[in-house]
């Protein structure tokens, strides 16, 4: 198939990005989105230019380094996947594609369709995690935990970070994947020790990082490629809330 | 010499693999008793690199830090989450017994030892299988949503090569989940200040001080910075080499270099021909194809794999005339089960691999290729409902039906072997040490545990029992004898290694060619799929290192490097890796050709049981099964660089089975 691809150029943070037009000629139907920006690539390469860059790796849907903005949709129009999952059999001969990066204050651009999502990495070290020494840990089988909660907890631990839902969300909050992990971690009666300077910690770093606040429009969840529930915000909400009353109490 | 093609000479160098004395039960128990260890003032003086941020070596980077050693932590992604760690579909092993079905640490090892095809270490299996359970009591107190049954406890389901339930998983995402539980403890020391970690970052070669390991060169990816790091012991957790196939599972961006880095600066690469294709991937489609999909090996629980009996009947299916609801069951050969009926379609992988091999090869493959057989659930569907399926497989299911475009709970699934795993690696003795004083290298980066072939849920497990548990109790005894911070980056190996770095990046912008790095690295991954792939001969290898020279040649003289080496240039990234493969497939078609029988996933055509043989005569075994040849080969073939464009030199380092006996392995 032909297609005529619009894609965001940007050659370094600093520099002011552009939209290029690209001619994608005998694309394989059966080829997925990045493989087909491969063929465009190779042709860019030996004619001597700069290839597209963009952010990929796994090509299998879990790792989270795909981040492009497909017609104007993070990942893409398609529920419940990634960019590099979304299959050319899903454009029509002839189609106009608009490709550009994860757009965010907290993402800037690296280079063209590559953005740096580190603050995600610093909102975990906030409070992400459950705090137990490697080799203290009691037998696996000593807490019993109902099928439900495993569940639910699994549910929300399946968040593979990318960050569409802060690209799709017009305040670029990032109150999905927080309350994605808080939800996964506070969940499981391992993580409830914790609970209150978690979810605390794990705020205050996203809105220093220069992620928009919540006004519930689900924009996240609908583009979430792991179709996370926006369920996780409004379990955040309340937990955050009890924390702040505690540490205000105590 | 064994082979006479491969002009290497066995050197008598001794390899001392370290394996502590005593009884194999209690190796592991005396030599923690009897360890060195360094006391808690002293550790934070001691500086460790670790490269590689998935299971092992964010595992490792975590708790060194958690033990009071500063740690530096690299890897090239833009985040220690996305380690290809995180695509292991299907679980971890443990052996718990917690199903009761007669499983032990002494089952688990026996069955690792046996799925290698004894061309594993004892002693290390044996750690590996006792640090199997500690690591699910680890995981599960992270936070990591196992499966479980309604009564809260932890669920377990039965795995390739395996007749007990061991594995431990959640849903179809089990390598998700134990990754993030590691890059959480990971992230937890960043915030501590314990681990500093480099994103997008790449280690372009070794420093190696005096015979020891000292440090690092790596580039920035975003900025193209080249800089030195120091310390008093290098860790390499850098993954396997499968993507010297260009075509595997491999995520797009896990290379070798690393690892081929450490190997031309002296420590020695152990058993490459060990590569594992799994059985159960998404067939190629087509040559504009980037990577390949596994589908988790525990769709074979309820999935029957099956072609039809006839080469006609294959060949209609081919051509889009027929599906598979056209061929009744009396005309499908189900041929796993009927040549390996105790274990049916669970055989082990390299076994099921070569198997589909075959049927394909006679014709009766069934993707339009002709590469290409059924993983079939109607039985499944209708004995358990299709509910019960769904919920077990779901999201494999979907993302089939996302890549194929065919529903596979009304037509099945199409699959075909894939380069998915590799079992060699950089030599490391008991400790996980290699040959170069100071360098450890863990997790599939190493050789150490899996032998020929790797069991379904292993490598979660060896790799979080390296990083979690094996490196923090053994590192001490390396570090205990060194000066902390005696060497610095102004030391002058860091200015000449960092002055080589610098030099071949230029080379590689200023070839100015006109062939994309990818169409060597395809041209390359073709020649070794065809002849160091799923079956191997003598000639086959012979002419892939006459070829292999010519990829060198014409890649250094018509690549093409567009843009810049300062800041970010993904073909330049692409284009080192590429160049570091074709120089590792040289040493892995030597290996391969040295190897004069067939092992595992080594599989040598010319050494394979035939109608005369005993083993065959009295129905142990197969005609066409792969022939071990203890009395030769028992041994890790681990090979010193000499230099580019000359053949590597052989190490033997012979394997000692006391306590299982070498056998045939029969899977019948």
């Amino acid at each position: 198939m032909n297609l005529t691809l619009k894609v965001w150029r940007q050659s370094s943070p600093n520099a002011t990005g552009r939209i290029e037009t690209y001619e994608a000629r005998d694309i394989p139907s059966e080829a997925s989105f990045l493989e087909m920006l491969d063929i465009v690539n190779t042709g860019i390469i030996e004619a001597g230019n700069d290839p597209i860059h963009f952010d990929h790796d796994c090509r299998e849907g879990i790792c989270g380094s795909c981040s492009l903005a497909i017609n104007g949709v993070p990942h893409s129009k398609e529920s419940g996947i990634t960019t590099c999952q979304v299959h050319m059999r899903k454009f029509r001969e002839g189609d106009t594609i608009w490709i550009e990066p994860f757009r965010a204050r907290a993402f800037p651009v690296i280079k063209d369709l590559m953005v740096d999502r580190s603050a995600f990495d610093r909102i975990i070290a906030a409070g992400g995690y459950i705090d137990v020494r490697t080799g203290s840990a009691p037998e696996a089988n000593a807490i019993a935990i109902g099928k439900e909660d495993a569940d639910d907890a699994f549910d929300a631990a399946t968040c593979i970070g990318c960050g569409a839902c802060v690209a799709a969300c017009k305040n670029a909050s990032a109150m999905l994947f927080v309350g994605a992990k808080a939800s996964h971690l506070n969940t499981l009666p391992q993580g409830h020790a914790e609970k209150d300077r978690r979810v605390l910690a794990m705020v205050r770093q996203m809105d220093t990082e220069g992620f928009g606040n919540c006004t519930n429009q689900y924009e996240c969840e609908a583009v979430c490629p792991k179709e996370i529930s926006a369920d996780v915000i409004a379990k955040l909400n309340r937990d955050y809330a009890a924390a702040s009353v505690r540490e205000v109490v105590e | 010499m064994a082979s006479e093609g491969s002009s290497t000479t066995a050197s008598n160098g001794a390899l001392n693999s370290a394996i502590p004395p005593g009884p194999l039960p209690e190796k592991w128990t005396s030599y923690k008793a009897k360890a060195k260890l360094i006391n808690p003032a002293n550790k934070r003086k001691f500086s460790v690199l670790v490269v590689g941020s998935g299971l092992a070596g964010g595992a490792a980077a975590a708790t060194l830090s958690e033990l009071g050693y500063q740690v530096k932590c690299f890897c090239y992604q833009d985040s220690p989450r996305r380690a290809h760690s995180i695509a292991a579909q299907g679980g971890i092993n443990g052996a718990k017994n917690y199903q009761n079905d007669g499983d032990s640490v002494w089952r688990l090892f026996y069955d690792t030892i046996k799925g290698g095809d004894f061309r594993s270490r004892e002693a290390n299996v044996h750690r590996l299988a006792e640090i199997s359970v500690q690591i699910i009591d680890q995981c599960v107190a992270q936070g990591v949503p196992f499966a479980r049954e309604y009564g809260g406890a932890l669920a377990n389901r039965s795995f390739g090569g395996a007749q007990v339930s061991r594995t431990f998983y959640a849903r179809g995402q089990t390598g998700q989940q134990l990754l993030l539980g590691c890059y959480q403890a990971l992230e937890k020391e960043i915030s501590k200040g314990g681990v500093k970690m480099y994103t997008r970052t790449e280690m372009l070669d070794l420093v190696v001080v005096d015979g020891h390991a000292k440090g690092i060169v790596v580039r920035d990816l975003a900025t193209g910075e080249i800089t030195s790091h120091a310390a008093d012991a290098v860790i390499l957790a850098t993954g396997g080499y499968g993507n010297v196939f260009f075509l595997s599972t491999n995520a797009m961006g896990c290379n070798v270099t690393a690892a081929l880095r450490a190997n031309k600066r002296g420590a020695y690469m152990a058993n490459p021909c060990f590569t594992q294709i799994h059985p159960t991937c998404i067939p190629v489609s087509g040559d504009y194809q980037s990577k390949l999909t596994l589908m988790s090996e525990s769709l074979r629980n309820d999935g029957r794999i099956w072609v039809p009996k006839s080469k006609e009947d294959a060949a209609k299916i081919r051509s889009g005339e027929w599906t598979a609801k056209d061929i009744p069951e009396e005309a499908r050969d189900y041929f796993l089960e009927r040549k390996y009926p105790s274990f049916g379609n669970l055989a082990p992988r390299d076994i099921s691999s070569r198997s589909a091999k075959e049927v394909c090869d006679e014709g009766r493959g069934v993707a339009k290729t002709g590469l290409g057989v059924y993983l079939d659930f109607s039985d499944s569907i209708n004995r358990l409902g299709l509910e019960t399926i769904k919920e077990r497989y779901g999201n494999l299911f979907q993302m089939y039906e996302k890549i194929s475009g065919e529903d596979p709970y009304e037509l099945g699934m199409k699959i075909y072997p894939a380069v998915h795993y590799t079992m060699g690696g950089l030599w490391v003795d008991y400790n996980l040490m290699s040959n170069i004083p100071g360098l450890h290298v863990l997790g599939e980066a190493n050789f150490s545990d899996h032998g020929a072939n790797r069991l379904g849920a292993s490598a979660l497990m060896q790799g979080l029992a390296d990083g979690y548990f094996v490196i923090p109790a053994t590192l001490p005894n390396y570090l205990a004898g060194q000066k902390p911070g005696s060497v610095t980056t102004s030391a002058p190996e860091f200015k000449q290694v960092e002055a080589e770095v610098k030099a071949r990046i230029q080379q590689l912008m200023s070839v100015k060619g006109t062939k994309s790095v990818d169409s060597f690295h395809r041209e390359l991954g073709m020649l070794v799929w065809d002849e160091c792939g799923m079956s191997r001969t003598r000639e086959g290898l012979l002419e892939a290192l006459e070829k292999i020279p010519k990829i060198r040649e014409a890649f250094w003289k018509d690549v093409i490097v567009p843009g810049s080496a300062d800041g970010t240039n993904m073909e330049l990234e692409k284009a080192w890796r590429v160049a570091d493969f074709i120089d590792f497939a040289e040493i892995m078609c030597h290996d391969a050709l040295d190897r004069e029988e067939s092992c595992g996933g080594h599989f040598r055509e010319e050494f394979q049981f035939t109608a005369e043989d005993e083993d065959v005569k009295n129905g142990y075994t197969n005609a066409g099964e792969a022939m071990r040849r203890d009395d030769e080969f028992c041994y890790v073939a681990a090979w010193e660089f000499k230099g580019p464009g000359v053949p590597p030199v052989l190490h033997k380092e012979p394997l000692e089975y006391e306590a299982v006996e070498l056998s045939v392995r029969s899977y019948k």
